[in-house]
């Protein structure tokens, strides 16, 4: 098949992946978005298998046969609470394919570049490997953290930004000895040093992070997918890949910035860690709050629960961990019998990645019209009658507004203070990760429902 | 010192400056008390009550004039007698100190006479707004005792209950009570009036006091209208036309719907506004009471006539201007107390003595006449009030957030401009294919940009699961270098193309699968 049609072929798939994207943009079309998608790639990889000469073609389709299966194999199963460790696999996945793609280009002896097309050759393989590996390791990282089979508080090495500086600058150095070498063999050692030392970086930035920040850690890690396929196009001179990594790159970036904004913070300072330790928790926020809690029996919620006209419930990443999201639309579904008005709302930042708590409510079969985002819902709060809150902490927290000095202040937050009744759903009183004391929790409005969520709901449901 | 308390001699002045109960107190601190015979017959205190406490007791006007250091009494000493007797200001000299109220800013002529005589005087009506001085603000206390009164007066005037009942006999809605201005006055009788029952609203052009009329119980009027009335020492100032218009318009519509309005809106040094004009006035319904608490100063309501109580078209308008003189023994008790302080500042040693010291910020305030000068109006006071930190504690984070955001443009603009050089100099020395390439990078950046704004956050998940699913595009490459004749570059393709594909069918599969979950409202 001539270059030609696989160009036009790679230009059709470009057209898909992109009308994928914006099928997104509500969900109706959002099905269909990601069938364009799934043709797209079918077109990609078909017109590449056609134009293309592999060795075998049976391997090919052996192996990709094989990681189908596995990858089908884990999508088909994975538990929806569970869905940022998924994600934080799958980038890892990009992360590796680039640092091994790259890695065989450079290695690939059929090459031959001459002249400033070598160094720039040399510098897209450079940059590749080195977004890639950072992206691998990284991603593990996270999902080590989410997972929890790493701590999700920061892991703050001493003198860490010394040591981050140290890496970038032995980077630098590797790099520029690699361009200058002039065999594979003087080339590969720089390239396998630099390899290591982004794949050590990767982890330490990570785990340097806490566990409220992953929203972000995920974006970042997906954007920094997307550059490492762009780059991984640039080095194969591909254009598919390069229009696919930018749209996965900004997409992430997008995401990234999205989930700062609703923090109130500075990607930056999100990237150099620390947040949420126990310094934090000394500022005037801890000591401006305090005072006496007011704790409620399930079937005193039940009471203001049926009583009320309208419901709001602010599900936050504790009742992910409780798997209680379940119980909560079965909630849902006995108030709106009673015809109790009930709604969800959602902060950017509830859960441990963008969008994870309509994903969870959307499995509970929760209408996702009955789901609003932050800004639709906070003018209504005034007029609500009882707000749940079950495992939220810091995106409720009126100190983001109230106390100047508070770690969070600021930060946009779901103003439930300002319905007439707010009942928190809480293990105990510990504050949350941005390690804040939240004043909410001492508010004359506000009754303390403490326990498992998931235990509380449904003793609250058979109380109705 | 002597201390005399003289007769008011003012035409319906029930009050006396002092009351038997704090005499004691002013003998503890070295001070004679004598009083005028008959001086607290009006407020309820007999000469034997006086002399029961240590006061003596002076049979005339002249012989208590005369044998007093320093008179004590409410009202300005009058100017000129109605009757045959001299005239009060007459009976000062040099000698003698004066503490009563005075209102300096009204009665130039008053601190003229008084500083050609001599007299040392303290205006009670001039203590300074600081939180220190309160025990002697004779103005918080007259006010409290005005607003309270004035609920009374409209009570006494409204036909009906103030509390809704349900009876036997049927049901009666509760009376709806209006107040504008929230100082003491206004909220004296917020608290009064919802003690009572009735719904309360209040009105003020000072946001800050929102908070205080909420905690009295009533229900604070807001106007749609960005402007802070908070003028200088805690009391109003002059809004801007529109937000006048705008206040207006809320009486209007106010007025229809209220049974009583209590006006208590003053600005210092001027007419009172005028906030009820006639029409709003009439449009109450009948029956309804309006109690005027700026009648002294021109009154706030139109219909208003300083003095008196007058029925117009169904609707009373009360525009008594003694108030706290209607509730004597109250008044007189508040007020003594006030000059008890006042003395008790004024003679830290309890020795008899009174110094004047000129140097204490509130004695200097209210001081207005000393060694033949008028010493008013007094410096600006050193201590801002109270009330105009609190916004601004409030302002500044929110300043310092803009600050932060306005700075962090600079660097963006460093950026940019980076940005824009590297890929010039790229440009410089890259070749062309590479260029080409570089274009549809750039370009790409801007489509997904565009594009992803528009996800809708609920949906941000599976943008993500997508994304990685189209970020397994990387499998063209692993599948490119499949046909190596290397068997290394083969080696690391093939594990390329085995993990790119995992990406590919596991980010699809449960993209499908989480948006198959999303469903509207059956």
């Amino acid at each position: 098949m001539s270059s030609g049609i696989v160009s036009a072929a790679y230009i059709a798939a470009s057209i898909l992946f992109i009308l994928s994207l914006g099928g997104l943009s509500n969900q109706e079309s959002a099905r269909r978005g990601n069938l364009f998608g799934i043709a797209g790639m079918a077109l990609a990889i078909g017109a590449t298998l056609i134009g293309g000469t592999p060795v075998s073609y049976g391997l090919v389709i052996a192996l990709m046969a094989v990681g189908g299966a596995a990858g089908g194999f884990v999508a088909a199963r994975v538990e929806m609470t569970d869905m940022p460790q998924l994600v934080a696999m799958l980038h890892s996945f990009v992360g590796l394919a680039a640092v091994l793609v790259g890695f065989a280009s450079y290695l690939e002896p059929a090459g031959h570049f001459v002249g400033v097309e070598k160094t720039i050759h040399d510098v897209e393989i450079f940059i590749g490997i080195l977004i890639g590996a950072i992206t691998l390791t990284g991603s593990v990282a996270a999902f080590g953290k989410l997972q929890g089979i790493l701590t999700s508080r920061p892991v703050l090495i001493p003198g860490r930004h010394l040591l981050n500086l140290i890496i970038a600058a032995a980077c630098a150095w590797l790099g520029y000895c690699f361009v200058g070498a002039d065999s594979i063999n003087g080339g590969i050692w720089p390239l396998l040093a630099m390899t290591t030392l982004a794949l050590i970086f990767g982890v330490h930035m990570v785990l340097a992070i806490g566990g409220a920040d992953m929203p972000v850690v995920i974006s970042m890690l997906n954007s920094y997918s997307g550059w490492a396929a762009a780059a991984t196009g640039f080095m194969l001179a591909n254009d598919l890949l390069i229009v696919t990594g930018a749209l996965v790159g900004s997409s992430g970036a997008i995401l990234s910035y999205i989930m700062c904004r609703a923090m109130n913070r500075r990607f930056i300072s999100v990237i150099l860690g620390g947040f949420g330790t126990p310094k934090a928790s000394s500022g005037a926020g801890a000591i401006e709050a305090g005072g006496e809690t007011v704790a409620v029996s399930a079937n005193e919620t039940a009471d203001l629960l049926t009583s009320a006209k309208t419901v709001v419930i602010v599900p936050g990443y504790g009742m992910a961990v409780a798997h209680a999201q379940h119980l909560v639309s079965e909630l849902v579904d006995a108030l709106k019998t009673r015809g109790v008005s009930a709604r969800f709302a959602i902060h950017p930042v509830a859960g441990r990645m963008p969008g994870h708590m309509n994903v969870l409510l959307a499995e509970a079969k929760v209408p996702y019209d009955s789901v609003l985002e932050m800004d639709e819902i906070n003018e209504d709060f005034p007029t609500t009658d009882v707000v749940l809150v079950i495992g939220a902490n810091d995106i409720v927290n009126p100190a983001a507004q109230e106390v100047p000095d508070s770690p969070i202040a600021g930060m946009p937050v779901l103003e439930v203070w300002k319905a007439a009744t707010t009942i928190v759903l809480k293990r105990s009183m510990a504050t949350g990760y941005a390690g804040v004391d939240n004043p909410l929790f001492y508010r004359e409005n506000t009754r303390m429902l403490f326990g498992d969520a998931k235990q509380s709901i449904s003793e609250v449901l058979s109380a109705l | 010192m002597i201390i005399g308390i003289p007769t008011e001699r003012a035409l319906g002045e029930k009050r006396v400056a002092i009351v038997p109960e704090t005499i004691p107190r002013i003998i503890g601190l070295g001070f004679a008390v004598q009083i005028q015979s008959g001086a607290g017959e009006a407020a309820g205190f007999t000469d034997y009550d006086y002399l029961a406490s240590g006061a003596t007791v002076a049979e005339s006007k002249e012989t208590l004039w005369g044998a007093s250091d320093i008179i004590v009494k409410i009202r300005a000493p009058e100017q000129s007698s109605a009757d045959r007797a001299p005239a009060e200001i007459t009976l000062l000299d040099d000698s003698s100190t004066l503490i009563c109220l005075i209102g300096p800013g009204q009665n130039p002529l008053l601190l003229e006479r008084l500083s050609n005589a001599g007299v040392t005087t303290l205006a009670m009506d001039a203590v300074p707004r600081i939180s220190r001085a309160q025990k002697l603000d004779t103005l918080s206390s007259m006010a409290n005792i005005a607003g309270y009164r004035a609920v009374i007066e409209a009570a006494n005037h409204f036909g009906r209950f103030f509390t809704g009942q349900i009876t036997a006999a049927g049901k009666i809605p509760p009376a709806k009570v209006l107040v504008i201005g929230a100082g003491v006055a206004g909220l004296a009788a917020i608290g009064a009036a919802s003690a009572m029952g009735a719904i309360v609203r209040a009105f003020d052009t000072r946001p800050e006091v929102k908070e205080q009329v909420e905690s009295m119980g009533a229900e604070f009027l807001m106007l749609d209208f960005d402007e802070d009335g908070s003028g200088q020492g805690g009391y109003a100032k002059i809004m801007s036309e529109e937000f006048i218009a705008a206040e207006m318009q809320l009486f209007a519509d106010q007025a229809r719907e209220v049974d009583i309005i209590i006006t208590t809106a003053l600005i210092p040094g001027k007419p009172a506004p005028k906030l009820i004009v006639a029409d709003t006035a009439r449009s109450m319904k009948t029956g309804s009471v309006i109690v005027d608490l700026a009648a002294e100063q021109g009154g706030n309501c139109e219909l208003t006539r300083p003095g008196e109580a007058v029925l117009i078209e169904g609707i009373t308008v009360i525009g008594y201007t003694d108030l706290p003189s209607r509730m004597a023994a109250q008044s007189s008790l508040l007020y003594g107390n006030n000059v008890t302080h006042l003395l008790t500042d004024l003679c830290p040693l309890k020795d008899g003595q009174i110094n004047v010291d000129m140097d204490d910020e509130v004695i200097r305030g209210m001081t207005v006449v000393k060694d033949a000068k008028i010493t008013w109006p007094p410096p600006p006071p050193r201590v801002s009030a109270v009330p105009k930190a609190t916004p601004a504690s409030v302002t500044e984070p929110s300043a310092q957030i803009e600050g932060a955001v306005k700075k962090s443009t600079v660097p963006t603009l460093l950026a940019l401009t980076s940005v824009v050089g590297l890929i010039l100099g790229l440009g410089m020395v890259a070749p062309a294919s590479f260029m080409g390439h570089f274009t549809v990078f750039v370009l790409a950046i801007f489509v997904g940009w565009q594009v992803v704004w528009n996800v809708t956050p609920a949906l941000h998940t599976p943008l993500m699961s997508v994304t990685n699913a189209i970020s397994g595009i990387i499998v063209i490459g692993a599948l490119l270098q499949m046909g190596s004749n290397s068997s290394v570059v083969m080696f690391l393709a093939g594990l390329a193309l085995l993990v790119a594909s995992i990406n590919v069918f596991g980010g699809f599969w449960v993209t499908q699968r989480m948006l198959r979950m999303f469903r509207r409202e059956s």
